[in-house]
Formats: C-alpha cells, sequence, structure tokens
C-alpha cells in the first residue's frame, strides 16, 4: 500500500478535481489503503478544497466506507429475513470460527474482515455474501471453511468461484456464480424484440407524441410508489432549462427485490434505449446509470454495453441516427445506502453528497441533479416504455387491472420451492402466485418488502396491483415454521440501520418502535405495550419526511392488523405494567468487574 | 398582478405573499405554528417535523411547505398537536437532557416547548445514548448530548469561504454534529456567540462565558414560548 496523499491525489487527478464525483475518490482511496483514514479524509478535503467534515459526512454515510481497515479481504454478509430463513446463523457463525473474530472487526492480521450488510438483492439464491465486491450465494458452513482457506491462502476472490450462475451471468465480463432464476417470462419484458428499433420509431416520431402514448399507456413508476411515468417526463419536458437528465434508479434496496439485477444482466440494452427513448422525449441529452454498489460486479459488463451501443449509433451524437439528437449515459455507482433509492436521496448522492432526500418542492422535474430539470425513473420502467413506443400505449394498457396496466416483474423469495422473477400482468391474486411459486403451505406474505404489506390468508385472495397490495416487485413467502415477530424484528433492525438520520421521527421513533418490539418478544409486554406500540407506529408514519419513515413502521403496523393473535399471544395479560428497566442486565457489568453475584430482591 | 396569497388556518382567514412558507405566512397573521430547527433568515431544513400540519389531509412541515391560494391548513387540532408533543417527548429520550445543569436553561427553545406542551415525563422511554462532548475548540464547547439535529449551526454559521464548519456525520440513529478541526479553531468571538444563540438548545456555548444572565430572567422564564407571535 503507499502513502495515503499520493492515492488521494492520483484520484482526485483522475476526476478532474471535481468535488461531484466525491463517492468515486473515496472508492478509490478505500481501494488503494484498505479504509479512509482521517489522513485521507484531510487530504480529499484539502484537495477537493472542501470542508473536512463534509468529507467526513459522506465517508461515514455509507455502508461500504470505512474508517476503520475493513481488511484484504471484507466479507459482507447478507442479513436480510430471508438470508435469516436460509440458514445464515450457521454461516455466520463458520465464518466467525474460521476467522477467529467477530462480526464488525478484522482479523488474521488485519488480514480479513466480517460485516453484515442490509439486503443485496440475491434473495433467491441466501445466504450470500459479497467479498471483495464477488458475489458468493448459497453459502453453507463447509463452504465457509473452503472460503476462509483460500482467503488465508491469499488467493485471488475471483479465482474462489467454483459454478459460473446462467445466462449472462457466465459473460467474459461478469463471470458471476448468481442465477437468474427468471420462472416465468411475460409478454412485455421478456418478450424479444429487434434492438434499436424503440428508439429508431421514438426519433421518427415528435417528442410530445411519445410522452402521449407513454402517458396513454397509464405506465406507473416501477420502484413501488406509482407515480405516472408520461406525467413525469411531461413535467420534466415543460420545465425550463438549457440542460436536462435522464436518471435511472438502479439502487433496488428493499429487503427481497431483485428483479433489476436480472434485467442489468440480461436486459441492459433495453434499458438503456428506454434511457434513450426518455431522453429524446423531454429533450435531454445526458444519462446516469445510479447502480447500487452490490451491483458493482455488472459495472464492467454494463460499461462495455454502453460502448457497443456508441459504436452502433444508439447513443453518442445524432443518436439512433436523428440529426441534432444526441444522447449518452454513463455510470455512477452507489456505496450502500437504502435510502438512496428515494429519487431525490440518489441525486444527492449522485452529486457526491450524503444520500439524505432534499425537502419537495421543488420537485427534481423542476431541480435535479444539478440543479437541473431531472427525471429519475426505475429500471423496469424504462424497459416498460421501449415497448409501449414498439406497440403502442393502448396495446400495454390492454393489460391488468383498472388503475394498474402492464405487467410487473416480481421477485418472490423466502419460503418457496420456485424463488426467482415472475413477469406477471397486473391483478394476479396472492393465491395464484403462491402456486405458481409453489409457496402454498404459506401462513403470511409480505408484498413490497418491508414497507409494504404482511397480510394472511384470509388476504390470500387480494390483487397484486397499486388498486390493492402495491409492490416494487419483493414478494416474501413466509412459511408456518417461522417466527413471524422475528422476521418483523429483523425489517425494524433494518430501517433502524438505514435511516438517514435527518428527521426526528424516522431518526429515534424507529429505535422507540424497535424496543418496544423487543419488550413484547421478551414476553415483557402488557395490553398497553401493545396499544402504545400500535400508536406510536402512527405518529412515526404521520411525522416524518420521506418515503422510509413513512412506511418504516409497516412491519410492526401490518401484523399487528393482521396477526394481531401472535402479539397477544406474547403479552402478559394479567399485568397492568412491566418496566423496561431491567435490574438483572443493568448490574451485570459492575458485578462481573467486582467479581460479585447480583443480589436482587424480586421487584 | 397580486402577489397575494389569501389562505385559512384553523378556519382564520390569513394573508401572505407568493414564495413565503406556512410557518413565515402563520407569524405574520399573529398565528403561532411551533418551529425547532426553523430560524428566520436560514433555508429551510425540515428536520424536526414539529411543524406539521395537515393540509388538504395530507402531513407537510409547514416551515418548508409554501403558501397557496386557498389553502387550507389544519394545525392546532388535537391529533396534531399531540404528534406535536410526541416530537418533543422524542428528543428527550433520544438524546441526554439534563435542564437544571444547562446553560441554556430558560433560554432553551426545546425545554420552552416541553413546557408547552406540559410535558410531565416523556411517553417513551429514555434511550440514554453515549454522546461526545468536543473542547477542543478555543472558543465553543460542543456537547452532543444536548444537540437536537436540527442543523441551525450548519446552515447559519460557515467559514469566511462559505466552507462548512458544522456537518452532519455518520446516519441513523448515529447521526451527530461535528466540525471541520481547522475551521473551528478559527472561530470568532462573534462567530462563536452567533452558533450559541442559533442553537435552540445547549448544544453549542460560547467558552468563558456562562450564567451572564441569571435564571429566573431569561427569554422564557417571563413569557412562555410562542406567546411573541400569539400576544398573549
Amino acid at each position: 500500500m503507499g502513502n495515503v496523499a499520493d492515492a488521494v491525489k492520483k484520484s482526485v487527478k483522475k476526476y478532474g478535481g471535481d468535488a461531484t464525483q466525491l463517492l468515486d475518490v473515496i472508492r478509490d482511496v478505500q481501494a488503494a489503503m484498505g479504509c479512509v483514514s482521517e489522513e485521507a479524509i484531510l487530504q480529499i478535503a484539502k484537495q477537493l478544497d472542501v470542508s473536512r467534515v463534509d468529507i467526513e459526512g459522506v465517508v461515514t454515510f455509507y455502508h461500504f466506507f470505512s474508517k476503520q481497515p475493513v481488511g484484504n479481504y471484507a466479507v459482507y454478509l447478507n442479513n436480510s429475513a430471508v438470508a435469516t430463513m436460509k440458514g445464515r446463523a450457521a454461516v455466520a457463525r463458520a465464518f466467525e470460527q474460521e476467522v477467529g473474530c467477530r462480526f464488525g472487526g478484522t482479523a488474521e492480521g488485519g488480514n480479513i474482515g466480517l460485516f453484515d450488510t442490509s439486503c443485496i438483492g440475491m434473495n433467491d439464491q441466501e445466504p450470500a455474501a459479497i467479498i471483495n465486491g464477488v458475489i458468493f450465494t448459497q453459502l453453507t458452513p463447509e463452504r465457509v471453511k473452503d472460503l476462509v482457506a483460500d482467503m488465508k491462502a491469499g488467493r485471488d476472490v475471483k479465482d474462489m468461484i467454483k459454478t459460473m450462475g446462467d445466462g449472462q451471468n457466465q459473460n467474459d465480463l461478469i463471470r458471476s456464480m448468481v442465477n437468474n432464476n427468471i420462472q416465468k417470462k411475460g409478454q412485455v419484458l421478456f418478450d424479444p424484440y429487434e434492438a434499436g428499433s424503440a428508439l429508431k420509431k421514438a426519433v421518427s416520431m415528435e417528442p410530445v407524441a411519445v410522452i402521449d402514448e407513454i402517458k396513454k399507456s397509464n405506465l406507473r413508476g416501477r420502484g413501488g410508489a406509482g407515480f405516472p411515468a408520461g406525467m413525469k417526463w411531461g413535467f420534466c419536458r415543460d420545465a425550463t432549462g438549457n440542460k436536462k437528465y435522464v436518471i435511472c434508479n438502479a439502487d433496488e434496496g428493499e429487503p427481497g427485490t431483485f428483479k433489476d439485477r436480472v434485467i442489468l444482466t440480461e436486459l441492459p440494452g433495453m434499458l438503456f434505449e428506454g434511457m434513450a427513448v426518455a431522453g429524446y422525449a423531454i429533450g435531454s441529452d445526458e444519462g446516469i446509470l445510479y447502480l447500487r454498489a452490490e451491483y458493482a460486479y455488472l459495472k464492467n459488463y454494463l460499461e462495455n454495453i454502453l460502448e457497443n451501443l456508441r459504436k452502433k449509433g444508439t447513443l453518442g451524437k445524432n443518436a439512433a441516427g436523428k440529426k441534432g439528437f444526441s444522447f449518452d449515459i454513463k455510470i455512477k455507482l452507489g456505496a450502500g445506502a437504502y435510502v438512496c433509492g428515494e429519487e431525490s436521496a440518489l441525486i444527492e448522492s449522485a452529486e457526491g453528497k450524503r444520500g439524505a432526500p432534499r425537502n419537495r418542492p421543488p420537485f427534481p422535474a423542476q431541480y435535479g441533479y444539478m440543479g437541473k430539470p431531472t427525471i429519475v425513473n426505475n429500471v423496469e420502467t424504462f424497459c416498460s416504455s421501449v415497448k409501449i413506443v414498439l406497440e403502442g400505449g393502448d396495446w400495454y394498457s390492454k393489460m391488468g387491472t383498472a388503475q394498474s396496466k402492464g405487467t410487473k416483474l416480481l421477485s418472490v423469495s423466502g419460503d418457496c420451492k420456485k424463488p426467482g422473477i415472475y413477469e406477471v400482468e397486473f391483478g394476479m391474486t396472492i393465491q395464484t402466485l403462491l402456486e405458481e411459486c409453489d409457496g402454498r403451505q404459506a401462513v403470511a406474505v409480505q408484498v413490497g418488502g418491508p414497507s409494504g404489506n404482511c397480510v394472511g390468508k384470509r388476504d390470500f385472495g387480494r390483487r397484486i396491483c397499486y388498486d390493492d397490495l402495491a409492490t416494487g416487485g419483493s414478494i416474501i413467502v413466509i412459511g408456518p415454521e417461522r417466527d413471524l415477530l422475528e422476521v418483523v424484528h429483523n425489517f425494524m433492525e433494518f430501517f433502524v440501520e438505514e435511516s438517514c438520520g435527518w428527521c426526528v421521527p424516522c431518526r429515534a421513533g424507529n429505535v422507540i418502535l424497535k424496543n418496544k418490539l423487543e419488550k413484547i418478544m421478551h414476553g415483557k409486554g402488557t395490553a398497553a405495550d401493545l396499544k402504545e406500540l400500535e400508536e406510536w407506529c402512527l405518529i412515526v408514519k404521520n411525522m416524518s419526511r420521506c418515503g422510509l419513515g413513512q412506511t418504516s413502521p409497516n412491519p410492526i403496523y401490518t401484523t399487528i392488523k393482521n396477526f394481531r393473535e401472535i402479539y397477544e399471544a406474547r403479552i402478559q395479560k394479567d399485568k397492568d405494567y412491566i418496566t423496561e428497566f431491567d435490574l438483572a442486565a443493568s448490574v451485570k457489568d459492575s458485578c462481573a468487574f467486582a467479581g460479585r453475584k447480583p443480589h436482587l430482591e424480586e421487584h | 398582478m397580486s402577489n397575494e396569497i389569501t389562505f385559512t388556518i384553523d378556519g382564520k382567514e390569513c394573508t401572505g405573499k407568493k414564495g413565503q412558507t406556512i410557518v413565515e405566512a402563520a407569524k405574520e397573521n399573529g398565528v403561532y405554528i411551533p418551529v425547532l430547527c426553523h430560524y428566520d433568515g436560514l433555508k429551510p431544513a425540515g428536520t424536526c417535523r414539529i411543524c406539521t400540519v395537515r393540509v388538504g389531509g395530507r402531513n407537510m412541515a409547514a416551515c418548508t411547505t409554501p403558501v397557496a391560494q386557498n389553502m387550507v391548513v389544519q394545525s392546532n387540532i388535537p391529533e396534531i398537536e399531540d404528534m406535536r408533543k410526541a416530537i418533543v417527548e422524542m428528543l428527550f429520550v433520544e438524546g441526554n437532557h439534563m435542564c437544571p445543569t444547562c446553560e441554556k436553561s430558560g433560554n432553551c427553545e426545546l425545554q420552552a416547548l416541553g413546557y408547552r406542551y406540559t410535558m410531565l415525563a416523556p411517553r417513551f422511554p429514555y434511550l440514554w445514548p453515549v454522546r461526545e462532548v468536543d473542547a477542543s475548540a478555543p472558543r465553543i464547547y460542543i456537547d452532543t448530548n444536548r444537540c437536537i439535529q436540527c442543523l441551525r449551526c450548519v446552515r447559519g454559521v460557515t467559514a469566511k469561504d462559505g466552507k462548512h464548519i458544522f456537518g452532519l456525520v455518520r446516519r441513523g440513529d448515529r447521526t451527530a454534529i461535528s466540525v471541520d478541526p481547522e475551521l473551528a479553531a478559527k472561530m470568532t468571538d462573534d462567530q462563536a456567540q452567533k452558533a450559541m444563540d442559533l442553537c435552540p438548545v445547549g448544544a453549542l456555548l460560547k467558552k468563558e462565558v456562562g450564567f451572564a444572565v441569571p435564571m429566573g430572567k431569561r427569554k422564557f422564564d417571563s413569557k412562555p414560548i410562542g406567546s411573541e407571535i400569539e400576544g398573549n
């Protein structure tokens, strides 16, 4: 490892001293030095001529940046609820035993580090981990032994992969063991078409006509919020600005979603074509793919696809042969933050800042990336727009339900025999989906991930669509052998970890909710605690600034609504009040220090 | 074209100007909406959410939402007031606030809101976090036990070239205010005083001055918070 100042200098120079590329600079320094030390922070601040606290603020915001050394091999083991269902505990124990340290630390003279990480988009093949950017799926304690032995022997991480995944995962530029698990191909996204034909058709139309076609299709944002895409494009087209941006949100962080991973692997050309269509429609010449750090293993492959599109003339000057229309796309990597899936937080992050959502108004369509009118759409939304341009809005709007047109990609995981990707028409019932994925024994289904709705058997006849059970794609099947409250607790830990910390109700409220849930789980809850827990969910939902805090109580809130009996079975019905205070736990440290046993009177 | 906007808060007819936020316009109409992170003249941050009001059935922060013609704002309704009180209580339990020993007692806006909302004990259990104290800068003392992360210091006190002296670090419940040590060391007396005046609580104190105004004669000792707007 070289000198900190040199590493910083080299990276800052590479990005032309541009402070909006701060995440890239930090990533380079982290890669070169193994961490971003105080000295590195000072050097970055000096060389970019910004305040040191601003650099520190960014370094400490993102999960994959660290002020402490993370090891030559940094193991990030997914801690999503589904990973736990699939045997994560045994895998984590094996890592700790073989490496010789607990999660959160390093061992082997700093050679190997072990860290927890939020859902990495591999719920269909858990337990999974990222080691130096390389994905390892379906881990077992035995496999962990081999991996740790390889790390101790100093092997290259890429060489530790034994089997390749399917499809483009075998591409020379990916070479990953990840599997696509495409279980069901529908008539929109997975129906083959002639690459480039949609953009050619779009540029033969007036830009407003393209937007009208998207409006006619009633395509709604596929990230989960469901805002009409045509309307968003229209607002941005009408906004005044000498420069406009098209941003693709490829930061699917909702636990349980992995559909964008499969699109990015198998249909990247369609995605980029959709971005170009949007660029033409709104009058933009620049697109940005904001790619979550967990999917960095796809970056070289995607860069190569972009290069081929430039060579073919689909991108670049006079794109698709249209005189006067230029459009190109660059890729920006995230660094580990769920909240950056919120569009204004994503924009902040793309500008090299902490990924805290912005106050609105103004909306990104008026004031977005670098203060310019910007549309931010989901990966799947852009892909759908390609088919809408080709086949027409009327064709598209014939599929689906009254308020949810077209098809939706679902990421199905958990207690089912056929986890993976399903392209289904909107309006499918939970029951039908459970039959298709062979999860018939399910007692609960988490629709839309932790921020969505946990429903029980009596709701299995309900439909997957914005009009009923909305989802950005995450569907987690929960079988009868699971402790539902453990799942809820896992989700609450996720929100506590992923809150950006900006507003009080989300920052403090989620911790308070998690603690109260724990009190009930530990058998110390009363009927009053359960009532308060439900009331406090509403405070956090009502008072929080962005979608994260407005939905983070949902794991608790929707399970109290739909599975109240589980909570009631855990509370002490004969007691009016039980204190949170735990005397035995409070004196544990001092007793250990004094070498005495606690003398606790019944209280 | 007139820039004047007419709207109502809890049924009271109000007038405002285009571009004004609900908080600003309410103040000019003699309606008090409680605030903590808002400070006249600083860009709104929307961190504390205590100014939450209901417009068209939706909750929004009055400090970041512009007034609009014919807007119907609900503010002083029991449901909203209880959630505002909950915010005050959350702030008390998420930090370590020892009012009797705090230099800001009587001038503290959080304490004053505690009184306004007749908070006896917070409904939430205390979290007793371990928080940092930084006394390394020559003119300013930073006690994050008392910090409510309103970002007034971040927004209001910057170096001459505009660089941030204060900033946020970490995320989630570990989020905290921190400083650029070199820039903090260069703070002038005026800047330290300004930081202390902006700080709604006792997290930022100017060094070498203490209790210059005795307790009992402080801002909220005689008049409750909001009375300057409500006029009683």
